[in-house]
């Protein structure tokens, strides 16, 4: 925010200024011209909640919003047009029906003019409607990478956070716990729990999946409080009595945002790659059910000759993983008070 | 210059040159913040004659390092100088890198702030020292190493051969930074650019280090470039002074000259805001007379100022804070034994009293303030603060215990939680023990704010967009929420210029004496804690050498600690510094002889 911007203010403004700036005299830094928050922020004394003051912040990052967006849609989209859980969608095709083929199984859908047509998104080989096996698959890879990243962010936070703060004892069980984890591959539990795993549905395998793959940011998060708790500002805490409790999330905890968002971040958009790979080897989402990977890789040997039915499913992994990833970058700089300067 | 004999010195350089070894005209220096071009030095004049140390002073932003750095070549990839800077009649603004690479470590050598970071950690000293002489000679790695031992020897390490082969965390503070004055006087430089030399060393070694440059500077007749925010060093080095402030010359004058008749307020005021050591109690050291270098004590004038400490005990009072026979340690780890941090510690503190304790670093002052607030275990005696035992407390028993004392940190910027907006920051002592509503919490931090002279606006501003001293207003805040009996205070000015340190030692007197809560203020500057303290402690590795009021630990120190600690801390008045100098020695003289 430049100069000439703040000049038209009114002289109310430059005295609040004036005033401010007999006040701060022993200021080493206040060359800078107040932004317009800043001088927002003068002009309103009463106390700011910490929410607001994130929530504030949040929705200027233009890229975040874009994001909301983005998922949002993806989700409306998702959901509402096959419906979901039992209740009908507007889409009136289903997934796993089987049908002759329209034109070689080739979109119909047509930008200008408009129109949705028979199949938008095509067929398949064996003459689904691909639209609604898109939608389906959609559905099954949102659930399945925010349960994982939810539940990996649960657990890695909190085993990272007590490993850390308290050390000792603490530390050596929950760590020792944490490599033992780490070193059983991921892909042999799930041979070993596809049964289990078949039977119950996407949400226990999503939980599953979560608690196998908190590993990392556990170890990150622990590392973030083994340099904070030496802090000042956390011996400062516990002169004045704060309890380990409100020490760990009210004062490190908030500190360790960003590191916690972007492995969240970076956890949901590998989830949904797991999920691919487990679904390949017949240990994931099994058919008639589908998933963004999977439909992918039913069709990988498509890619020359009906490329949309690569294309499709590849759009809407791209569209959630930027979206989250954007999501996650807005919400850091929101957590963080010295991210002044506002993306425009 | 006699002692240029060593064969590094090639004769294309006439040695003896006339005029000035630097002249630096109408220099400015300007950084490039989201494409505008942003001032940080400008219409910089100096000059700098051979045998000359120029001392270059101000406050954090006056430009006064940049400026330096900007003659070696070496500013930030968004700055650029302008101006002209003659290295013996050779341009080096706007030079080619490679010329300037020559000149750097050869002809100018930089004596770095901290001598830790600056020397690598997984080399020997000596390769270190020897690398910079091959950098620049044609020298076979057996002269080098020869040249080496030379110039340890001759910024006086004891047993230089032996040392040669010593890691940097094998030597002491003020041995790392000859190592570094070493290592900048390898290939005979001209000129010594010396940043902060002493900013991190403890006075007494401070001491040592300003005696060697000044005795190198003399013997090597070159210039020295020294640059500090600290009088008392300029008082005691410097032949010129240059003061800066915010990227101008405000000021230049011969030391004397500018101490005894400063021409600017800006002078003024800032040797105005400099704490001067006896200014309070008039003079220190007075019983120590020094006749044609030789010592003697007047021990009997300390008599005539019976120390007050009988009747300060004896009468019914409570005190805010009483150690007896306090020992902390730290644990040791797998069969490395536990370290002695304080040893056998015993102090009163009476209600409404300041103390003073004073010691250099690793003296264990502040892990005295830990131990008070509770912040560390105490392996034994106690710690008693108005009237209760808190050594044997649990934590949940010492938790209504802790609205009673508070503490303010060193450093505002790593004291306070970067995440929590001031207010919260002062809010969380009140929301934790009093329990108060929203609004009266509010109301609470507002009137605090207004306390400590900040605008209430501040409540929602984030400790980042504070300048250091309004920082340390909020530590303050936050220490009196609860309006405790006894505050304790470690080092809470140290990180602070001299200007914005007058302005905060100023609100916490005048808080002190508002409120008149006890405090323990922990710091290494004698000067300081005159200002504030009526009563003084020294600790010296852990163990308390002395303790009275102040009058009696200024004027008539009886430990010899105390007066080596006195005698070496320098004042802002460079003829009262060359007594004390003289003093300082001949204490020193003493202390080897007995």
């Amino acid at each position: 925010m430049s100069d000439k911007k703040f000049e038209p203010n009114d002289s109310r403004a430059s005295s609040e200024r004036s005033e401010l700036t007999l006040l701060s005299q022993d200021t080493d830094i206040a060359t800078a011209p107040p932004t317009r928050e800043q001088t927002d922020r003068i002009r309103t004394t009463a106390a700011k909640s910490q929410g607001r003051l994130i929530r504030e912040r949040f929705f200027r990052h233009k890229g975040a919003l874009a994001g909301i967006a983005l998922l949002a849609l993806i989700f409306l989209l998702a959901f509402t047009s096959i419906g979901f859980a039992g209740i009908p969608g507007w889409w009136n095709k289903d997934y796993d029906v089987l049908a002759a083929r329209f034109n070689e199984g080739k979109p119909t859908l047509t930008l200008w003019p408009f129109s949705l047509g028979e199949h938008p998104f095509g067929q398949d080989v064996l003459g689904r409607d691909y639209f609604a096996l898109t939608m389906r698959g959609t559905q099954t890879s949102l659930i399945i990478a925010f349960i994982v990243g939810i539940v990996a962010m649960l657990i890695g936070t909190t085993v990272g956070a007590l490993a850390g703060y308290f050390r000792g004892w603490t530390e050596a069980f929950l760590m020792r716990i944490t490599d033992v984890v780490i070193t059983i591959p991921t892909v042999v539990i799930a041979a070993a729990v596809a049964g289990i795993v078949a039977k119950a549905g996407i949400i226990p395998f999503a939980v599953f999946l979560g608690i196998v793959t908190w590993t990392g940011l556990a170890r990150l998060v622990r590392g973030e409080f083994l340099s904070l708790r030496e802090k000042e500002f956390v011996e400062s805490a516990k002169s004045v009595g704060a309890s380990s409790f409100r020490i760990i999330f009210r004062h490190i905890l908030p500190n360790t945002v960003g590191v916690i968002i972007v492995s969240t971040t970076l956890a949901i958009s590998g989830a949904i790659l797991l999920e691919t790979a487990l679904s390949y080897l017949g240990l994931g989402v099994t058919a008639p059910d589908t998933s963004l990977g999977k439909a992918i890789n039913d069709n990988r040997s498509a890619l020359t000759v009906r490329p949309w039915l690569f294309l499709w499913p590849g759009a809407f992994i791209i569209g959630i993983a930027l979206a989250v990833n954007f999501i996650g970058d807005g919400l850091r700089d929101a957590f963080d008070p010295k991210q002044t300067r506002v993306k425009q | 210059m006699g002692s240029h004999t060593s064969e590094i010195i090639t004769d294309d350089q006439a040695p003896e040159h006339e005029g000035p070894i630097l002249a630096v005209e109408n220099l400015g220096v300007e950084f490039n913040v989201d494409d505008e071009w942003v001032m940080a030095a400008e219409n910089v004049s100096f000059e700098i004659h051979p045998g000359e140390i120029l001392a270059v002073v101000g406050e954090s932003g006056s430009g006064k390092s940049m400026s330096s750095m900007a003659l070696l070549g070496l500013l930030p990839r968004n700055g650029r100088s302008t101006g002209s800077a003659k290295m013996l009649g050779k341009e080096l603004i706007g030079a080619p890198q490679s010329m300037l690479r020559r000149v750097r470590g050869n002809e100018i050598a930089m004596i770095f702030q901290e001598p830790m970071t600056a020397l690598n950690p997984v080399l020997t000293v000596g390769e270190q020292i020897r690398e910079a002489i091959e950098q620049h000679t044609e020298l076979s790695p057996a002269q080098a190493k020869k040249r080496a031992i030379e110039l340890l020897r001759m910024v006086e390490i004891p047993e230089a051969e032996r040392r040669y082969d010593s890691f940097p965390h094998q030597f002491s503070g003020g041995q790392r930074q000859r190592a570094m004055i070493a290592i900048a006087l390898a290939n005979d430089p001209m000129l010594l650019i010396a940043d902060e030399p002493t900013t991190a060393l403890d006075v007494t070694v401070q001491a040592e280090v300003l005696d060697l440059l000044r005795k190198l500077n003399k013997r090597l007749n070159s210039g020295v470039l020294l640059i500090t925010h600290d009088m008392g060093v300029v008082a005691d080095l410097a032949d010129h002074v240059v003061v800066m402030e915010k990227g101008r010359v405000v000021e230049a004058a011969p030391t004397a000259q500018l101490f005894a008749a400063p021409r600017e307020d800006y002078t003024r005021q800032l040797l105005g805001a400099v704490p001067h050591l006896g200014s309070k109690v008039g003079g220190v050291l007075a019983d120590v007379e020094v006749v044609d270098g030789r010592l003697s004590i007047h021990e009997e004038y300390a008599e005539r100022l019976q120390t007050d400490r009988e009747h300060r005990s004896a009468a019914g009072v409570v005190p805010a804070l009483e150690l007896i026979d306090v020992d902390i340690e730290y644990p040791g780890r797998f069969r490395q034994p536990a370290f002695k941090a304080v040893n056998g510690v015993s102090l009163t503190i009476n209600p409404g009293e300041v103390m003073g304790l004073v010691g250099e670093s690793g003296s264990g002052k502040s892990t005295i303030a830990r131990a008070v607030t509770g912040l560390i275990r105490t392996a034994a005696g106690s710690v008693t603060i108005g009237g209760t035992d808190i050594t044997r407390l649990s934590a949940r028993q010492l938790l209504p215990l802790r609205k009673k004392f508070a503490i303010v940190f060193q450093d505002p910027a790593a004291s306070l939680n970067p995440r929590l907006s001031i207010g919260d920051s002062i809010g969380e002592p009140l929301l934790l023990h009093e329990k108060l509503g929203r609004a009266a919490l509010d109301e609470r931090v507002a009137s605090l704010l207004d306390d400590v002279q900040l605008p209430v606006a501040f409540r929602n501003r984030y400790p980042h967009e504070l300048s250091g001293g309004q920082r340390q207003r909020v530590g303050i805040a936050r220490a009196l929420s609860l309006q405790p009996d006894l505050l304790v205070a470690d080092e809470p000015t140290s990180a602070l210029d001299v200007s914005v340190q007058a302005k905060v030692l100023e609100l916490l007197q005048e808080l002190q004496r508002e409120r008149g809560f006890a405090c323990l203020f922990v710091s290494h500057d004698l000067a300081v804690v005159e200002l504030l303290a009526s009563h003084i402690a020294v600790l010296n590795k852990g163990t308390l050498v002395e303790q009275g009021s102040t009058e009696q630990i200024l004027k008539y120190p009886r430990d010899a600690y105390t007066r080596r600690l006195l005698a070496a801390a320098p004042v802002p008045d460079p003829k009262e510094q060359s007594l004390r100098r003289e003093q300082r020695s001949a204490l020193l003289a003493m202390g080897a002889g007995e």
